[in-house]
C-alpha cells in the first residue's frame, strides 16, 4: 500500500482552533491532535481486491452550517422521508451538515435517565462518561481513515441505557448532509449498560441532486453484561460522497448485538464492521443487504471475533451488483485460543445483474481453538436468463422483471430484521435503486 | 374486437446449430384449439419455446403473425402483452417473490400506470381462480414455483393463464407428470378460457389430455414439421394404434429432427 498523501487541507493549528472554537476539554483536543500527526504516517486501510488509493477521502471543508427546525415537517424532504412517525420512536434525534436539527426525547426516557444527544452536548454535560468509551473499542491508530476521523471530528450522537432499562421503541437518529462538499466527520457511541436493552437505529442521507463530499463514521456500540441491543442502519449516501463507515461492536457476558445493515450508498466505500464477543456467552448476528450500481467501488469487511466461551455469531449478507458496479464481501470470523464452545457461521451471497458488473465473496475462517463449531457458505452468480425469460413471457418488462428477482434475492435477509422500521426503509431504497 | 388470429408460415428454428423445426406451417383463430401431438425428439417443445421467445432458440426462417402483427420482432415481454401465453413445462423458480406479487406484477403490467387492478378486487379473482383449480390459498403467499411439486407447477402454470385473459395460449406439455385428478382440474382452467376470443395450441404426447379438453383440431409432428392433420378422431387414433401406421404411411424411417 503506497504512502502517498493527499495533503490534508488543515494544519495542527486548525483544528486546535477548532477545538477551542468548541470549548472542548483537553483530553478530546489531545486526541485530536495525536489523531492529526498519526494521519501524516499512518496508510490507508488494506482493501481486499480494491485500489483505494486516490479516492477523496481528505478534501472537504469540515465546517459548515446546519438549520435548527422545531418542526419535523421542516426538515429537508431527503432527511423527512426516512424519519419515523414520531409515535413510533422513543427518541429522534436528526443531524444536519453536522448540525443538531430537531431533537425530542419521550419523557419515558427522561425519567428512566437515558442519555441521546448530540456528541458536542454529551461531552458538555456527560464529559467523564463519553470519555470513558471513546475510541475504546475504536482504535484512533487503526490506519489513516480512523486517525481522520478523531482528528477532525465534527458530527457524532451519544446515547447510554443504563442498568437493566429496557426501552420498547425505537431511537432513531438521522445525519443528513447537503453542503456542498462537506465532510461527515462522525463519531457514535451508544452504550447499553447492564441488562438493558434497546433498539437502534441510524439513516445517513446526502442529497442526491448535487451535492460532492466525504462522510468518515464510526460508531462504537457497548453492550454490557446481559445487555440486548438491535442495531438497524441504513446507508445512503450519493453518487459523489466517498465513504468510510466503521461499525465497533463489543459484547459482555450473554450480551447480545444483532446488526442489521442495508449498504444503500451509490458512491465509492469502505466498511468495516468489527464485533467482539468478549464476554461469555456473548452472541452477535449481522443482517446484510447491499446493492452496488453505477460504477462504485465497495469494499465490505465483516469481521467477528471470539474472545469468551460459548459464543455465538452468524452472518448473513446477500449483495446486488449493477452495471459497472465492484464489491468485494470479506467475511471473517475469528475464533481465538480460550474460546472454547463457541460457534461461528457466515453465509455471503452476490447476484450480478450485468456482464461489466462484478462482486466477490471471501469467507475466511480463523480459528485458533479446538472445541468449537463454524461454517461458511458462499455463493457468487449472475442473474439467470431463463428465470428472466420465465417472468418476461407473463409481460412483465426486463427492468420490472430484474427488480421481482433483486427484491427476491434480497428478501431472505430482509425478512428476518428484526426492526419493522428499518424493514420498511430498506424495501424503499431498494425501490430506488433498482429502478 | 377483430377474431385473434395466430398464423405460423415456414418456420424453421435451431438450437445451438442444431436444426429442429423444420417448415412447420398452421393457423389458429380464435374459438379453435389445437392439438399438435407426436413422440418424443419431433421438435414440439422447440416449436412452443421458439414462439415465446426463449433466449436459447434461434428462429432462422419463417414468419409468426399474432392479429396480423409480427411476433418474432417482439421482445418476450411484448409477444406476452400481444396476447400470447406459454404454459411451460418446466417454469422456472423465483425465490422470495411470492405467487400473488409476480401475478400482480403481470397483470399491471398490461394496465396503463395509474390504472393498477386495486387488491381486493384482485384477491377476488385469484381465490376463485385457486378454488376451481383446486389449489390451496397458501400458494398465493409461497415463493414462485418454489418447492411445488411438479403437478403444482402445473396447476399454476393454468392459474396463471386464468388470471391472464390472454388471446393465444400454448400448453406445453401440461399433462405430463398429472394424475388424473390434476388432469382434470388442468383441464377445467382451460375449458373455463374457452371462447371465440381465445385460440389455443396443446402440445401433447398422450391422447389422454384430449378426453378432457376436445381439439377442433388434431395435427402430428414430425421430423420438425406437421406430417398429418385430421379432427379429434385422429387423436383416438393415435391412442389405439400408436405412430407407427403415420410412418409407414409416409415412408418415415426416423421421426425424430435427428434424421
Amino acid at each position: 500500500m503506497s504512502t502517498e498523501l493527499k495533503t490534508l487541507q488543515y494544519n495542527a493549528n486548525d483544528i486546535e482552533s477548532f477545538s477551542k472554537e468548541q470549548n472542548e476539554p483537553q483530553w478530546l483536543t489531545d486526541v485530536r491532535m495525536r489523531a492529526y500527526e498519526l494521519v501524516q504516517t499512518l496508510p490507508l486501510p488494506k482493501t481486499e481486491k480494491t485500489r483505494i488509493i486516490g479516492w477523496n477521502f481528505t478534501d472537504f471543508n469540515y465546517k459548515t452550517q446546519g438549520r435548527e427546525v422545531t418542526n419535523l415537517n421542516d426538515l429537508p424532504s431527503e432527511a423527512a422521508k426516512v424519519v419515523g412517525a414520531e409515535d413510533q420512536y422513543a427518541a429522534i434525534l436528526v443531524q444536519h451538515n453536522g448540525h443538531k436539527a430537531y431533537h425530542s426525547v419521550s419523557k419515558e426516557l427522561q425519567d428512566k435517565g437515558v442519555i441521546i444527544t448530540d456528541l458536542q452536548t454529551a461531552i458538555r454535560e456527560h464529559g467523564d462518561l463519553v470519555q470513558k468509551y471513546y475510541f475504546k473499542a475504536g482504535k484512533v491508530d487503526k490506519h489513516r481513515l480512523s486517525a481522520l476521523n478523531a482528528a477532525l471530528l465534527n458530527s457524532g450522537t451519544f446515547i447510554y441505557i443504563p442498568k437493566n432499562v429496557v426501552i420498547e421503541k425505537p431511537l432513531q437518529t438521522v445525519y443528513f448532509q447537503d453542503a456542498e462538499n462537506f465532510g461527515l466527520i462522525n463519531h457514535s457511541i451508544l452504550v447499553a449498560d447492564q441488562g438493558s436493552a434497546l433498539t437502534y437505529v441510524e439513516n445517513y442521507v446526502s442529497d442526491h441532486e448535487t451535492i460532492e463530499g466525504v462522510a468518515n463514521l464510526l460508531t462504537e456500540v457497548y453492550v454490557e453484561d446481559n445487555a440486548q441491543v438491535k442495531f438497524g442502519a441504513v446507508d445512503y449516501f450519493s453518487k459523489d460522497v466517498t465513504v468510510y463507515v466503521n461499525r465497533q461492536g463489543r459484547v459482555g457476558r450473554y450480551g447480545q448485538l444483532e446488526w442489521a445493515f442495508g449498504q444503500m450508498n451509490d458512491g465509492n466505500t469502505v466498511s468495516e464492521n468489527v464485533t467482539e464477543l468478549i464476554g461469555e456467552g456473548a452472541v452477535s448476528h449481522t443482517k446484510a443487504v447491499s446493492i452496488g450500481r453505477g460504477d462504485q467501488k465497495q469494499s465490505f469487511d465483516n469481521y467477528i471475533v471470539h474472545i469468551g466461551t460459548n459464543t455465538e455469531s452468524n452472518i448473513l449478507i446477500h449483495g446486488v451488483q449493477k452495471d459497472q458496479a465492484k464489491a468485494i464481501f470479506n467475511g471473517r470470523t475469528k475464533i481465538e485460543h480460550g474460546a472454547s464452545k463457541s460457534n461461528g457461521d457466515q453465509t455471503q451471497r452476490v447476484l450480478m445483474l450485468s456482464e461489466g458488473a462484478r462482486g466477490d465473496a471471501n469467507p475466511i475462517l480463523l480459528i485458533d481453538e479446538d472445541d468449537v463449531m463454524a461454517g461458511h457458505a458462499a455463493s457468487v452468480g449472475r442473474i439467470d436468463p431463463v428465470q428472466l425469460y420465465y417472468l418476461m413471457s407473463r409481460g412483465i418488462s426486463r427492468t420490472e422483471a430484474e427488480r421481482l428477482i433483486i427484491h427476491g434475492f434480497l428478501e431472505p435477509v430482509v425478512e428476518q430484521l428484526q426492526i419493522e422500521s428499518v424493514k420498511a426503509q430498506l424495501t424503499a431504497a431498494i425501490e430506488r435503486k433498482v429502478r | 374486437m377483430p377474431v385473434p388470429n395466430l398464423k405460423i408460415e415456414d418456420l424453421h428454428v435451431s438450437i445451438e446449430d442444431k436444426h429442429i423445426v423444420k417448415g412447420f406451417n398452421l393457423e389458429i383463430n380464435g374459438g379453435e384449439i389445437h392439438a399438435v401431438m407426436g413422440p418424443n425428439g419431433t421438435g414440439k417443445s422447440t416449436l412452443a419455446s421458439a414462439l415465446m421467445g426463449h433466449p436459447k432458440y434461434e428462429v432462422t426462417q419463417g414468419k409468426v403473425t399474432l392479429d396480423g402483427k409480427d411476433l418474432l420482432d417482439m421482445e418476450v415481454d411484448e409477444r406476452a402483452r400481444a396476447g400470447l401465453f406459454l404454459a411451460m413445462q418446466y417454469p422456472s423458480e423465483v425465490s422470495g417473490v411470492t405467487n400473488a406479487d409476480f401475478l400482480r406484477t403481470a397483470i399491471n403490467a398490461r394496465r396503463e400506470e395509474g390504472n393498477e387492478i386495486p387488491l381486493m378486487k384482485f384477491i377476488k379473482q385469484l381465490d376463485k381462480r385457486m378454488d376451481l383449480l383446486d389449489m390451496d390459498q397458501e400458494f398465493a403467499q409461497r415463493y414462485l414455483n418454489e418447492g411445488f411439486s411438479g403437478g403444482e407447477k402445473k396447476r399454476n402454470e393454468i392459474l396463471q393463464l386464468m388470471m391472464l385473459q390472454p388471446h393465444f395460449a400454448i400448453l406445453d406439455e401440461i399433462d405430463s407428470g398429472l394424475d388424473i385428478d390434476a388432469l382434470k382440474f388442468v383441464a377445467r382452467g382451460v375449458n373455463d378460457m374457452r371462447s371465440p376470443d381465445f385460440g389455443c395450441l396443446i402440445i401433447t404426447h398422450y391422447q389422454r389430455l384430449l378426453n378432457y379438453i376436445t381439439p377442433d383440431k388434431v395435427h402430428v409432428m414430425m421430423q420438425g414439421r406437421i406430417v398429418k392433420s385430421g379432427g379429434p378422431e385422429l387423436a383416438e387414433k393415435l391412442e389405439a394404434h400408436g405412430y407407427d401406421w403415420i410412418k409407414e404411411e409416409l415412408g418415415i424411417e426416423d421421426e425424430t429432427v435427428e434424421a
